[in-house]
């Protein structure tokens, strides 16, 4: 798309991955982490977005697009793991357990 | 079998073979051995086609860069694929007996779920290595660090969940700021092939930015120092084949991705100062993961830091193979170390486990007189850290000399001053255990019985670690091939 | 507190750091759009990012597949799943509107499928609304008894990647490359890729909802 900025959204995207980061380091609760890192994926995804309409031309370019699409699917693959794992730490935690290192 | 023949099947084989291990859980294991033996005869046929015809590259569907994806065979990538394939072929034996030595549900689920997920780990390593595309690799990267995560977290118990945990924020996080990175060189060149970056590459503040987004995840999840603090519970808690797999493969992979980074795609940016706070950041690394090792009380937790110490070493490539005099010998040696390393690490990891079978526990205070039980492994063991401290004619005694003649050569002396404490506290902790393992026991305690084919793989990893010294040439003239340092390796002691 | 603030601090430079590189991109990026449309007559699909997705970095798309995978073979691994707890089947409007919405789900993401090679749409997009749908199954506490065939569902979800692997050795018996499709042939080979793709991609979607391995065995 000719002579339009779309600096704007990549700034927002960079934006979403510093409060994500800053989020993801300092929650204690570990869902609020796990969002916080989907906040910085999100962020990733926006400026990837923001640079293929920055690309001239008739349509957006779809390289990055595609990209964002593959992202996606494993940011969905990452948050079930990590959903999965935090709850049988939860679970593991709320038992108690013999023998158990250090 | 052409090259494309050979890398396909190194890449398909073992992702058919997880998700075959998955529909079919009874055969995991015949799908973990056929796997391998299919990988091994591939990297063989790649191996040669590498040598007999230079570096080997594919365009999967036919479209070059930039717009399709190239699969390249260097030197490097060949000595990565090699290093993998044996390692994982020991892992496919050591395991066969290995999680069916407990009878209970547990175990029984815990082998059924092993199969597959190594087989994943093996796929991610195979494709990363043979990928010149930096998006390609992130995909890598992640199918790697879920695969990692998760065969942590099989061991079940609280310690395993919770470094897992910790592993999985770090692994995530750190694969969003590569991907970040990776977003920001599109933006910038256009282009996201490893070959075709470094044609057009110039240094500017987004490149920069990049590539330093870029390192900062990889070396986040090489657990460099001082980002390694995920990895000591991760990989003593893990399983022991686990433990192997992750010291011995997953954390040289983002490695191997800043060599081809930092010296292939945007050499231009490597300058001097960047190169020597790699090195610093090395060098801390192994004084700190050797110090530590020192005074832990759990066997695998002296291996796991002996890691992070080890990995150090490997950093010290980077100012050692960026100067002009005696670069591929740094280059090589490096590399030579890197494979060292995993044989050795997981001759020790394998140990270890076998250690904690027959004594039910890893507390090096207890483990007197493990030598009349374990005789095979204790000497494995030793073997293992003959090669880890650097004794000729060890592997590791090849990488380590081939560094401090590089080190020598450029009058970095102070990297050489380094790398002898390393080898000193290396022995250090190696003895300490050893002490305790040949002491005399008045009453001898009733073992578990090992399987003899966990003891013989880690005999055999612990052999190779020591003979493989004699094949340093050969891998030197492997590594030429497409290498991007060049130079004499001096062998022999004097120095130009 | 003290950590917090160093924590801020980081992240601040970190945004700085970003900005001024994001703002020192060039302002026309070179960008592969030209090159995309160029190759679009080959690729066997008229959509440009279906083009991309399957024909000129499918082998991303099928480590990808995989990807999924083995995410839904490691959430098995970690726990056992569970039925969500719901009420909806206390609720006969609910469940009325669920038995209309649920088959024009499962037609619309075949829809999507379908129309991937032309227009926005395709496996993934496709498979989000499946997946979607099953999520919807399960809060309606339908079809509870599906999830006894392990052997079903475990076929399901390999699927895209079994498919996927074939048509790779496939191709590369009749081309010679890796994912080279043969002359004109593109469009019916992505068609069979996307398919099982769309199937698999929407059980594990909806299974990772379920959160874990359904029966009570242990593999």
């Amino acid at each position: 798309m000719p002579d339009a900025d779309y600096r704007i959204y990549a700034l927002a995207g960079v934006a979403l991955f510093a409060i994500g980061f800053y989020s993801m380091l300092v929650q204690a609760h570990l869902l609020r982490r796990i969002m916080a890192l989907n906040v910085m994926g999100s962020g990733v995804f926006l400026v990837y977005i923001a640079l293929g309409a920055q690309t001239p031309g008739p349509i957006p370019d779809p390289v990055p697009h595609a990209m964002v699409l593959t992202g996606i699917v494993v940011s969905v693959c990452a948050t079930g793991l990590a959903l999965a794992l935090v709850d049988r730490v939860q679970a593991a935690a709320s038992e108690a357990e013999p023998g158990d290192d250090a | 079998m052409t090259s494309a023949w050979a890398m396909a099947w190194l890449i398909l084989s073992p992702l058919v073979g997880a998700a075959l291990a998955f529909a079919f859980p009874r055969l995991g294991r015949w799908l973990a051995l056929g796997t391998a033996g299919v990988v091994g005869l591939a990297v063989v046929r790649l191996m040669r086609l590498v040598f007999a015809g230079g570096v080997q590259t594919h365009r999967v569907s036919g479209w070059g860069a930039p717009l399709g994806i190239e699969l390249r065979a260097d030197g490097l990538s060949v000595l990565m694929l090699i290093v993998t394939a044996l390692i994982g072929v020991a892992i496919a034996l050591y395991s066969q007996r290995y999680f069916v030595s407990g009878h209970d549900d547990d175990a029984l689920h815990r082998e059924r779920y092993f199969w597959p997920l190594f087989l994943f780990l093996w796929t991610a390593l195979n494709a990363l290595y043979l990928s010149a595309d930096i998006f390609n690799l992130y995909v890598t990267l992640e199918m790697l660090g879920f695969a990692a995560v998760t065969l942590v977290a099989l061991a079940g118990t609280r310690a395993a969940l919770t470094a897992a945990l910790r592993y999985v924020f770090v692994s995530l996080s750190a694969s969003l700021f590569y991907l970040l990175g990776v977003g920001l060189v599109y933006g910038q060149c256009g282009t996201v092939d490893l070959p075709s970056l470094a044609a057009q590459a110039r240094p500017g503040p987004a490149l920069w930015v990049a590539l330093a987004l870029m390192t900062g995840g990889l070396v986040a999840k090489a657990a460099l120092f001082p980002l390694h603090g995920w990895l000591p519970p991760a990989h003593a808690n893990a399983p022991a084949p686990v433990s192997a797999l992750l010291s011995a493969l997953v954390v040289k992979a983002p490695f191997y991705i800043l060599l081809r980074l930092w010296f292939e795609a945007f050499p231009a940016l490597m300058t001097p100062a960047v190169a020597q706070v790699f090195g610093a950041l090395g060098a801390a690394a192994i004084l700190w993961g050797s110090v530590h090792a020192l005074f832990q009380p759990r066997l695998k937790l002296v291996i796991a830091y002996s890691t992070v110490a080890q990995l150090g070493y490997l950093f010290l490539l980077f100012p050692l193979a960026a100067a002009q005099e005696g670069g591929f010998m740094a280059w090589s040696g490096g590399l030579m170390l890197l494979g060292a390393h995993a044989c050795a690490k997981t001759a020790m990891f394998l140990t270890a486990g076998n250690i904690l079978h027959a004594a039910g526990h890893d507390r090096i205070e207890d483990l007197d007189g493990i030598t009349h039980i374990l005789p095979v492994s204790v000497f494995a063991f030793g073997l293992a850290g003959m090669s880890l401290i650097g004794l000729p004619p060890s592997s590791g005694f090849a990488g380590k000399w081939l560094l401090l003649n590089a080190a020598l050569a450029q009058g970095q002396w102070w990297w050489v001053a380094v790398m002898l404490l390393g080898s000193l506290l290396a022995a250090a902790y190696i003895v300490r255990m050893l002490a305790h393992a040949f002491t005399r026991v008045d009453e001898p305690k009733t073992p578990n019985p090992i399987p003899p084919v966990m003891e013989g793989t880690a005999l055999a990893l612990a052999l190779l670690a020591v003979v493989l010294g004699f094949a340093s040439p050969w891998a030197a003239e492997l590594l030429r091939v497409g290498a991007p340092v060049v130079g004499p390796i001096v062998m022999g002691g004097s120095v130009p | 507190m003290t950590s917090r603030v160093l924590v801020g601090v980081l992240s601040l430079a970190l945004l700085a750091a970003l900005g001024w590189a994001v703002l020192s991109l060039p302002l026309r990026p070179t960008g592969l759009t030209a090159a995309s449309l160029a190759k679009l007559s080959e690729s066997g699909v008229t959509n440009p990012v279906t083009a991309v997705l399957l024909n000129y970095r499918g082998y991303d798309t099928l480590l990808e597949v995989g990807v999924l995978l083995l995410a839904i073979v490691a959430v098995w691994s970690l726990r056992r799943g569970e039925w969500p707890a719901s009420h909806l089947h206390d609720r006969p409007l609910v469940m009325s509107l669920l038995r209309v919405v649920l088959p024009v789900l499962v037609l619309a993401a075949g829809y999507l499928l379908w129309i991937g090679a032309f227009a926005p749409g395709g496996a993934f997009q496709g498979g989000a609304l499946l997946g979607g749908a099953i999520v919807l199954v399960m809060l309606g506490g339908l079809a509870r008894r599906v999830l006894a065939f392990d052997r079903l569902l475990r076929a399901g979800l390999v699927l895209g990647v079994i498919v996927f692997a074939a048509v790779c050795a496939v191709t590369m018996l009749l081309t010679g490359g890796l994912l080279q499709f043969p002359a004109n042939t593109g469009g019916t080979w992505i068609m069979v890729i996307e398919s099982a793709a769309l199937v698999s991609i929407g059980l594990t979607l909806g299974l990772l909802y379920f959160g874990g391995r359904p029966n009570a065995h242990h593999a």
